[in-house]
């Protein structure tokens, strides 16, 4: 069993997935609505105080806008634990969102970085390619499985 | 009890910056309600596209297709709050994109803001203030002539001023440096009833303004305690007899500065801040005690010289004063370096505000900072247009606030 983190976070398919296959998905518990009537896509329930862009600076500099440390003080702790991790490019905002581009870049570059199972996949435009994918990630989390 | 004026927040990152609440705090202070626009997954992939500005921000995508509802109709509000990250290149364009959209597409009035992680609901209270203040008093704020004996108040973080109006002219005034802002504003009081020739009983109605308006305001039983945005607006246009129309009002005040977008005498965008400074009226009065002149002769020595000649840029009053000092041991004259500080605070305010605001002429510049002519002459040669400085220009919160206290002038 290992710890994978998905992209985008948000995903509820991706953490059923990897869930289903015995792993633990390091995500976010927020899901994109239909009708959005909150401050951002993927605006977080709890409570972020100004502390969390402080805590953030571990992995961005004070001169990176505050939106993004408060983001990587939720996610950067997730990256440095996960084992493994799957990133979906250029998703449907239905399947999983992260609001701001620049989080979203420095992220999949520090998962990158690491030397874990990757599966850097984008995401399907039609159904075959849909079909393609979905087995891309069941191959990928049933050999992680075996190799763990 | 007043129903809450319902602004519109469109933004990108104020949850995850730890700031929501201190916007929400702010609005509330003032009768205000944040809302975010209900608009469905399908709606931000249509609008995005329709507006054409690409970006990759999901949440800027949400902010377009949020504006593009309050333009279209789709959802109603009574003022619109943008608000983006400090720092984010992209956040700012569609910040002020999605200002001048809406400016130009609808009624609404729009402030924009960037903001950090240290962004405090006192930062926020003035903006807010003004927001609601559109919206809910247009019709005293169509106000064109004082009436009555009324009383303006204006308690700056630098200096405290006051007028006495009667049938719509100006016949009393006092000034001087804020200390404590109550005795200030009690001795500007009697200066302006004496110079008057009135009583304190005689006055019909007082209106406060600045940053010890609530203090003033209450102690002296004012009818209207009102923020500077909306009443250096009215002011301005009223001085300046341009009531009708677009007019652009800057305000270069002691510790921050604000810059007005007007239509008709009120206020459709504006920005209040800056980033230091050295983007004040503060750091010219630094300039002027290091020269050793007063405030006052700062702006005739200043026409004097020739700013380019002294490199002085600085965004920090520290390092702007280095310059300064640096440039008067290295021979600078000092008709050359007092040019260079006016030159300084106008490139500031011209590069971190006036980019916020559509500038449309008449441009007039207000506060006590307008009367230094080397200022006002560097403003217009950045801008490119011709400076309207009214008559009573440093006082104009004062006159602004006894405009709009006539307003509150009982019929009996």
């Amino acid at each position: 069993m290992a710890k994978v983190f998905i992209y985008p976070a948000t995903s509820l398919i991706l953490t059923d997935m990897v869930t289903r296959f015995g792993h633990t998905p390091l995500s976010s518990a927020v899901a994109i609505r239909e009708r959005i009537q909150t401050a951002g896509l993927e605006s977080v329930p709890l409570q972020i105080t100004p502390e969390e862009p402080k805590k953030g600076l571990r992995w961005a500099a004070v001169e990176v806008p505050s939106g993004v440390r408060g983001r990587m003080a939720l996610y950067g702790p997730m990256i440095e634990e996960c084992e493994a991790a799957i990133i979906i490019n250029d998703a449907d905002m239905a399947f999983g969102c992260m609001g701001c581009a620049r989080t979203n870049e420095l992220i999949k570059f520090l998962i990158r970085q690491k030397e874990i199972p990757i599966l850097d996949l984008t995401y399907p435009k039609d159904e075959t390619e849909g079909v393609t994918f979905v087995a891309a990630i069941k191959r990928f989390l049933s050999e992680l499985e075996v190799k763990q | 009890m007043t129903p809450p004026v319902r602004i519109a927040q469109l933004s990108c990152g104020p949850d995850y910056s730890g700031v929501q609440q201190e916007i929400n705090e702010a609005a509330a202070a003032v009768n205000g309600e944040i809302f975010f626009p209900d608009v469905a997954l399908k709606d931000i992939t249509r609008d995005f596209a329709s507006f054409g500005l690409d970006v990759r921000s999901p949440d800027l995508k949400l902010a377009i297709s949020r504006a593009k509802a309050l333009v279209d109709g789709r959802v109603d509000a009574d003022a619109v709050f943008i608000a983006t990250c400090f720092r984010c290149a992209e956040a700012a364009i569609v910040r002020n994109e999605l200002r001048r959209y809406i400016h130009e597409h609808s009624k609404l009035p729009v402030v924009s803001y960037s903001f950090t992680e240290r962004t405090t609901a006192g930062t926020l209270l003035t903006r807010m203030e003004a927001l609601t203040t559109i919206a809910r008093r247009r019709a005293l704020l169509a106000r064109e002539t004082q009436q009555g004996i009324t009383l303006g108040l204006d308690s700056g973080s630098a200096t405290t001023k006051a007028v006495v109006m009667k049938d719509n002219r100006i016949i009393g005034t006092g000034w001087q440096p804020t200390t404590e802002v109550m005795k200030s504003a009690d001795e500007v009081i009697t200066h302006a009833l004496k110079e008057a020739g009135i009583k304190r009983e005689e006055i019909q109605a007082v209106g406060t303004t600045g940053y010890g308006r609530f203090l003033v305001g209450k102690t002296i039983h004012a009818d209207l305690i009102q923020e500077e945005l909306t009443v250096n607006s009215k002011g301005a246009v009223y001085l300046a007899d341009r009531q009708h129309g677009p007019a652009t009002v800057i305000d270069i005040g002691g510790m921050d500065n604000k810059a007005i977008s007007v239509m008709d005498g009120i206020p459709g965008t504006f920005t209040m801040g800056g980033i230091c400074a050295v983007a004040s009226g503060r750091f010219l009065e630094m300039t002027a005690k290091r020269l050793g002149v007063e405030i006052t002769e700062l702006g005739p020595l200043a026409m004097k010289g020739i700013g380019r000649r002294v490199p002085m840029n600085s965004y920090c009053i520290v390092f702007g004063t280095q310059s300064l000092v640096n440039a008067l041991a290295t021979g600078s004259t000092r008709e050359d370096v007092a040019a260079a500080a006016c030159h300084s605070v106008a490139e500031q305010v011209f590069e971190q505000q006036l980019q916020e605001v559509d500038i449309k002429e008449p441009v007039i510049m207000v506060g006590g900072t307008s009367l230094i002519e080397g200022l006002v002459f560097a403003m217009g040669e950045l801008l490119k247009v011709k400076i309207v400085v009214p008559p009573y220009s440093q006082y104009i919160g004062a006159v602004g606030s006894a405009l709009l206290a006539s307003g509150f002038i009982k019929d009996d």
